[in-house]
């Protein structure tokens, strides 16, 4: 009897551990629908680009007519393409068809939190340079941490938008249907439009976005290329395009990229990492106006992040604006003032609650994460998804949050480095900080001037969010002096600054044609 | 005197990130009598300055050496000779002798142990027994989870199965045994991460693991004295990449070898002490930690209160 007891025991054990729950874990936007706009925005050709001077810059050929055997051929591709669908065909067509900008907005992010790794220092001491002529040699190119990831964001979303408003004046010139609208033999394995097709806009996006990340993500063009393939094939099999709609997209978008890439090779941020003599001299120039210099805190001392990225040309304003942008300074290091804000950070430390550790860790964004540039990216892809947005819309609010986060962070780094101020571990060693110390001056909290900027454009984009960014915005700067990053001085002038920035962007997003 | 203390003997498994405290009672072969009770405090104190990445064994000059410190409350009831039940209670403080980072502390998880000897024969002065094992246990605070290699615990529901095998010779005894651990995904507090690709979510999905041990010793009426051998096998994950920090569902092995002594003072038999060390010798994304243990102990006798 006891046995029998013991035995029933085991086996309800058992088999309450076997059949316990799936553990497959699945992400917030794998199973999204397919994008559905609200408005196909079929006049977004006038809208105005970023660095194209016109829409035709680069001519797209006129397509061949729906009536001519050359077409009647590529529709019979399609018809032979959707016999023999499988399974893994189709979870691609699903993939893609929730929006080609939210998608290669997400590899982006995949691929800043891969590279967002600080290298390893050399048996010596001194650190390793990550080589982009070497991108595969150890350490890997590129080091993706914050201001290098706003600027690859900025140039592959800003890339985008010019180059979907020049494929919106050539759908609007052409007028050429979706292949499912032609031929009703065609399936239309993606929601229908009234979108001219010719050029696709999946593949001006894929055919920019390629070109871009070659210079991003050098060591990662094979696992692009195979996107772009499974993008374009995506929307072949979808009946949505025939291969010269993929054709003509794709060319175009690569040629918009030219001009982007010509202007990130001149940009100055090949020369943000600095020089060693550049890193000693902002030290002892802080020194000599009798402030106590930044120095960096980790072992071995490693060099400060790209000291230079505040001299790197912004899209939303000129450089003298950066330094109209810049704020004041902080107290004197030597300041009363100045001791008792890093006493603060020092009292805050000592006992963190669990809810404050939580908004720590949740706007940390540090090593091997997509960076704070990153998450507000993945906060306005949510949030833009139910927006039903076209595709060239999303493109345009993608490439100002961008620009914006960009130019916040060529400000605050400008902002950093010119006053070099130290951070609260520094003045008081007992700061022990709830997450990882970022390697770069205090004054003015990065975290603060991004979270600010992009909440400014979102809320002007999505005004019945307004105060929800906004309150994110606060617990991101918050967060910083909590973790005992920063001083809470730092968090009130960078949410400040990046006020300023997000202004510019609304500004510009007023007179974009686009509202 | 019938009733040899059959004391709780603690180890602290796999203390190499987080600490995951595992009691050594649901490993070792010993049984309480019925309607016995023991319980105490045992301290451990655990430290490393060497760990895995992947597989590279390096140090970080941002860490120095990370230590983890906890007291747990043991305790362990005999429903009979064959059936016994075991609990256990650690609350765990962790720092860091360089960088920056700041510990952790809290109440770590509760374990729940149901420990049955179904089969034991004696043969000459050759014993041999079979035990199985079943095991719960649970986060008792909503601590940090994503916060290697500082944080107190990996934040995962276990359930664990053991099977056991001991056989004794006069007062030498081998006690082989594997469990199977089933793990619960954890919800970390980031709404995104990133493993081996991107995932837009904050749970994350931890592989569940095996662990394997083989202890030898003497086993007398007062004092045991057993070499361990222990292995931690996660089944699945994957590596810390190069100089990135740890992550919950990393692929955490761990090899160690050691000792565990326990003493019923002989005069006074309600009163056990225990004391133990253990030494990693291989690992992958964890700590090259060694650990050492000690606890005191003290039984009641209800049956024997009940016969007087």
């Amino acid at each position: 009897m006891e046995k029998k007891t013991y035995y029933t025991v085991f086996w309800i054990f058992i088999s309450v551990v076997i059949a316990s729950c799936s553990k497959i874990v699945s992400g917030r936007t794998d199973n999204i629908p397919a994008l559905t706009p609200a408005n196909i925005d079929l006049d977004a050709g006038s809208w105005k680009t970023i660095l194209l001077q016109r829409p035709d810059t680069f001519a797209v050929a006129t397509p061949a007519a729906i009536n001519s055997p050359s077409y009647k051929a590529e529709l019979n591709e399609i018809k032979g393409l959707q016999q023999h669908l499988t399974g893994e065909q189709k979870r691609m067509i699903q993939y893609w068809s929730a929006g080609s900008v939210l998608r290669w907005n997400e590899i982006m992010r995949e691929l800043v939190a891969k590279y967002n790794l600080a290298p390893y220092q050399n048996p010596d001491g001194t650190y390793p340079a990550p080589n982009p002529n070497n991108p595969f040699a150890y350490p890997q190119f590129p080091f993706a941490n914050p201001p290098y990831a706003a600027r690859a964001f900025a140039y592959i979303s800003a890339g985008q938008y010019d180059a979907l408003v020049a494929a919106w004046h050539f759908k609007k010139l052409y007028n050429r249907p979706a292949a499912y609208a032609v031929d009703s033999s065609i399936q239309a394995l993606v929601p229908k439009t009234t979108l001219p097709s010719y050029p696709s806009e999946d593949a001006v996006v894929a055919g920019v976005t390629v070109e871009l990340m070659k210079l991003m993500f050098p060591a990662e063009i094979a696992f692009i290329q195979q996107k772009v393939d499974e993008e374009e094939n995506a929307r072949l099999l979808s009946g949505a395009n025939v291969r010269s709609d993929i054709e003509a997209g794709e060319a175009l978008g690569r040629q918009v990229a030219a001009v982007f890439v010509a202007r990130a090779r001149a940009d100055h941020a090949g020369a943000a990492a600095g020089t060693s003599q550049i890193w000693s001299e902002m030290a002892s120039n802080t020194a000599s106006k009798g402030e106590i210099p930044w120095h960096s805190l980790e072992l071995p001392d490693r060099p400060p992040m790209l000291p230079l990225f505040g001299n790197v040309t912004p899209f939303l304003f000129d450089s003298l604006t950066v330094i109209a942008l810049r704020p004041g300074p902080p107290p004197s290091t030597g300041s009363d003032e100045f001791h008792q804000e890093n006493v603060a950070a020092y009292n805050q430390i000592k006992n963190p609650t669990r809810d404050q550790e939580r908004i720590v860790q949740y706007w940390a964004d540090g090593i091997g994460t997509y960076t704070p540039p990153g998450h507000w990216n993945a906060i306005a892809a949510e949030d833009f998804i139910r927006e039903n947005y076209s595709e060239v819309r999303w493109a345009r609010n993608m490439a100002l949050l961008n620009m914006t986060l960009m130019d916040a962070g060529i400000v605050c780094w400008n902002t950093k480095y010119y006053y070099f101020n130290p951070r609260p571990t520094q003045m008081i060693p007992a700061v022990k900080t709830l997450t990882g110390i970022p390697n770069f001056p205090s004054y003015i909290s990065g975290h603060s001037t991004f979270s600010e900027s992009a909440a400014t454009i979102l809320g002007h984009f999505i005004p019945a969010n307004a105060a929800k960014y906004e309150a994110m915005s606060r617990e991101a700067a918050r967060s910083r002096f909590i973790s005992g990053i920063h001083t809470q001085l730092d968090c009130d002038k960078g949410l400040e600054v990046g006020k300023k920035v997000g202004d510019f962007a609304v500004l510009r997003a007023r007179q974009d044609g686009a509202e | 005197m019938k009733h040899i203390i059959q004391l709780i003997i603690i180890l602290f498994l796999t203390v190499g990130w987080s600490a995951n405290v595992l009691a050594q009672t649901e490993m070792d072969a010993i049984m309480m009598n019925k309607k016995q009770f023991c319980n105490g405090p045992a301290y451990m104190y655990s430290s490393w300055d060497h760990y895995w990445e992947g597989k590279l064994n390096r140090t970080n000059e941002n860490l120095g050496r990370v230590s983890t410190q906890s007291i747990m409350y043991m305790a362990a009831y005999g429903i009979n000779g064959k059936l016994n039940v075991l609990a256990g209670v650690p609350y765990l403080w962790t720092k860091a002798s360089a960088g920056t980072l700041h510990g952790s502390r809290g109440l770590q998880d509760l374990s729940l142990f149901l420990k049955w000897k179904p089969l034991s024969e004696t043969i000459g002065t050759n014993k041999i027994a079979v035990f199985a094992l079943f095991g719960f246990s649970t986060p008792l605070t909503n601590y940090q989870i994503d916060y290697l290699p500082l944080t107190i615990g990996l934040g995962t529901t276990n359930a664990i199965m053991r099977g056991m095998v001991d056989f004794q010779h006069k007062r030498f005894s081998v006690t082989g045994s594997a469990a199977y651990i089933r793990r619960s995904n954890v919800k970390i507090d980031r709404s995104s991460y990133y493993d081996t690709q991107a995932h837009l979510t904050n749970e994350v999905e931890i592989p569940d693991a095996a662990q394997y041990q083989l202890r030898a010793g003497y086993r007398g009426k007062y004092l045991l004295a057993e070499a361990l051998l222990t292995n931690w096998t996660t089944l699945g994950g994957f590596d810390i990449t190069r100089n990135n920090m740890p992550f919950p569902s990393n692929r955490m092995n761990a090899t160690t070898i050691g000792f565990a002594l326990k003493y019923t003072v002989r005069s006074y038999t309600h009163l056990s002490l225990i004391a133990g060390s253990n030494y990693t010798l291989a690992g992958r994304n964890m700590g090259q930690a060694t650990s050492y243990n000690a606890g005191i102990f003290y039984a009641f006798y209800f049956k024997q209160r009940q016969q007087q």
